[in-house]
């Protein structure tokens, strides 16, 4: 029983961090129809720059700033900032399947980077010597889990709440115009590049926001947690859930994070021995399934998108 | 001698060897609504584009109430006090028409990431302002039923309502409308041309590109026609019915028509 629940809180843990990784996502692409196809870069960024700063000092390798954790947790977050700001100066003029390039580009790099320099973030071996806030007084056991999983569970709501009013505000309406038509937006006194820059730093923000909880979560990062794998998984969870729609960003990661465990869950025991190897592949080829089916039959996800009407507001 | 409210001086754009606009200098007189003519491929949407900041030109300059907004990005003109529709209506179609409308008005508090967060007081009144301003064109535009229909799902003629409806939140001194009477029904253009001559007498100059010869010489005064990239005629709708320059423009050139 306490095996059980242990087990819910660990996977509730997981998706509620992933949740907050797509409503990251859902607000550059479900908002703004900006393509990143690095989003793990951003969450990587954000895993690395708090482990390194909220670390222990380590022989070999940046870090062991040992800051404050929340401290480490918001220089984590600014680093996925600093950097969508550099790559979305670059990219800026770039559209949709050149921008997902692009990104997926920088995703690319970034692995590459974290895996070989070694003076940075330990290379292949990752960053060790991070310790859990608060170990001492609530130790290690379920306890903790119980006590981080409320933590995400908070800040998962207040990244929700924090987004639902930004895009019922004009700044969302703005986001949707540039979504919608950016020389139409421009020709009504916007500035496109503007405000696509400000939506993608935002929403990498929150993906490295994500990121730095993962990390804590584990106490650890290496290259093997920012493969592009990541990307995909996030995308799959904001197509299945509904682009645009903040719920649905949610009710996806979760549903997706789900569907994905129990198919991992489901071909390690009922599978033939002889395929046990390819499993992995095979939950790629069931979550690649779900994404096309969804796009086809439903691309609009399984919570769609809903309209401002002027009713909402007046009433005051 | 009215006074001039847009002005360009041998305003001139190429593409490769060749020359759309070619070197055209004219004045647009406030409280006129001028009617830019001539066949297909004079130059009429390139000018258009020039005038808008779409292009920027390869020489000559564009002069708005005085100030040289040459090369100036189509956002700042729109907060100069020019608004512009475009041929093929350009909704925000996954938007409600009211919040097609509502997103025009400039210096919004709540366009920021923080201020719906730290403003948000400011931030609800202005809302609460745009709103009302926002319903009150849609009426005039008689869009008003529409208010929360998806922008996407009107017919093209009220998509045409609509772009006129948002450019009119920005109080714009000058109106350029992109042929506002193509693709929409005659009932739907009586409305438009009712708007545009309502809102002329209060005040607001207008530059029309349109087609429709009929509702050029009917409503546009003066009359400028293009064709291969230069001026062919400058009056009135009664000069333009018996001027031979401007129908050999039209009928000279049977290629482009």
């Amino acid at each position: 029983m306490i095996g059980t629940i242990s087990y819910l809180v660990f996977f509730a843990t997981t998706a509620s961090i992933l949740a907050i990784a797509v409503l990251g996502l859902n607000l550059q692409w479900g908002n703004t129809g900006l393509f990143n196809g690095g989003v793990v870069a951003f969450f990587g960024a954000g895993a690395y720059g708090t482990l390194i700063l909220g670390g222990t000092p380590q022989d070999g390798h940046l870090g062991g700033y040992g800051l404050f954790y929340p401290l480490a947790l918001l220089g984590g977050m600014a680093a996925a900032g600093v950097m969508a700001w550099i790559v979305g100066l670059l990219t800026l003029r770039l559209r949709h399947d050149y921008l997902a390039i692009a990104t997926f580009g920088v995703a690319v790099a970034f692995e590459n980077l974290m895996r070989n320099a070694e003076w940075l973030a330990g290379g292949a071996k990752g960053v060790r010597g991070f310790e859990r806030p608060l170990r001492d007084a609530l130790g290690d056991g379920f306890l903790y889990n119980i006590a981080f999983f409320i933590t995400v569970l908070i800040i998962l709501i207040t990244v929700y709440l924090f987004l639902e009013r930004l895009v019922a505000s004009p700044f969302g309406r703005l986001l949707r115009a540039i979504r919608e038509d950016e020389e139409a937006a421009s020709s009504l006194g916007k500035s496109p590049s503007r405000i696509r820059l400000t939506a993608f730093i935002t929403g990498s923000v929150i993906l490295g926001l994500a990121g730095g909880l993962y990390g804590t979560f584990y106490a650890f990062v290496s290259p093997q947690d920012v493969l592009p794998t990541l990307t995909f998984q996030i995308w799959a969870m904001l197509i299945v859930g509904g682009a645009g729609n903040n719920r649905g960003a949610i009710f996806g990661a979760f549903l997706i994070w789900g569907a994905w465990t129990a198919s991992g869950w489901a071909l390690s025991r009922f599978a033939p021995v002889e395929a046990q190897l390819y499993t992995g592949s095979m939950q790629f080829v069931l979550i690649g399934v779900v994404i096309v089916g969804m796009l086809m039959w439903r691309p609009q996800g399984l919570l769609p998108e809903r309209l401002v009407v002027s009713q909402r507001g007046s009433k005051e | 001698m009215a006074e001039t409210v847009l002005s360009t001086h041998r305003l001139s754009r190429s593409f490769g060897p060749f020359k759309a606009v070619d070197g055209v200098s004219l004045e647009i007189a406030r409280g006129t609504i001028t009617g830019l003519i001539g066949p297909n491929g004079a130059g009429k949407s390139t000018f258009f584009n020039l005038l808008t900041g779409a292009l920027a030109p390869d020489a000559g300059t564009v002069t708005l109430a005085g100030q040289d907004i040459t090369g100036l990005p189509p956002s700042r003109l729109f907060e100069l006090g020019m608004g512009r529709t475009f041929q093929i209506p350009r909704p925000f179609a996954r938007m409600s028409v009211l919040e097609n409308v509502m997103l025009a008005p400039t210096g919004q508090v709540g366009e920021t990431v923080w201020g719906p967060f730290l403003s948000r007081k400011q931030m609800r009144d202005q809302e609460r302002q745009i709103r009302d301003k926002a319903m009150e064109v849609l009426e005039f535009v008689t869009l008003g039923a529409l208010a929360d229909h998806p922008a996407g799902k009107i017919s093209g003629g009220q998509m045409k309502l609509l772009e006129l409806a948002r450019v009119l939140m920005g109080d714009p001194a000058l109106i350029l409308l992109d042929e506002p009477a193509a693709g929409v029904n005659p009932v739907l253009t009586e409305t438009l041309i009712g708007k545009i001559e309502e809102l002329n007498r209060q005040g607001t100059t207008f530059v029309i590109i349109e087609h429709d010869m009929d509702l050029v010489m009917r409503h546009c005064d003066p009359i400028i026609a293009l064709s291969e990239g230069r001026i062919v005629f400058q009056g009135s709708a009664d000069e333009a019915m018996t001027d031979a320059g401007l129908l050999d423009a039209y009928l000279g050139t049977p290629l482009h028509a």
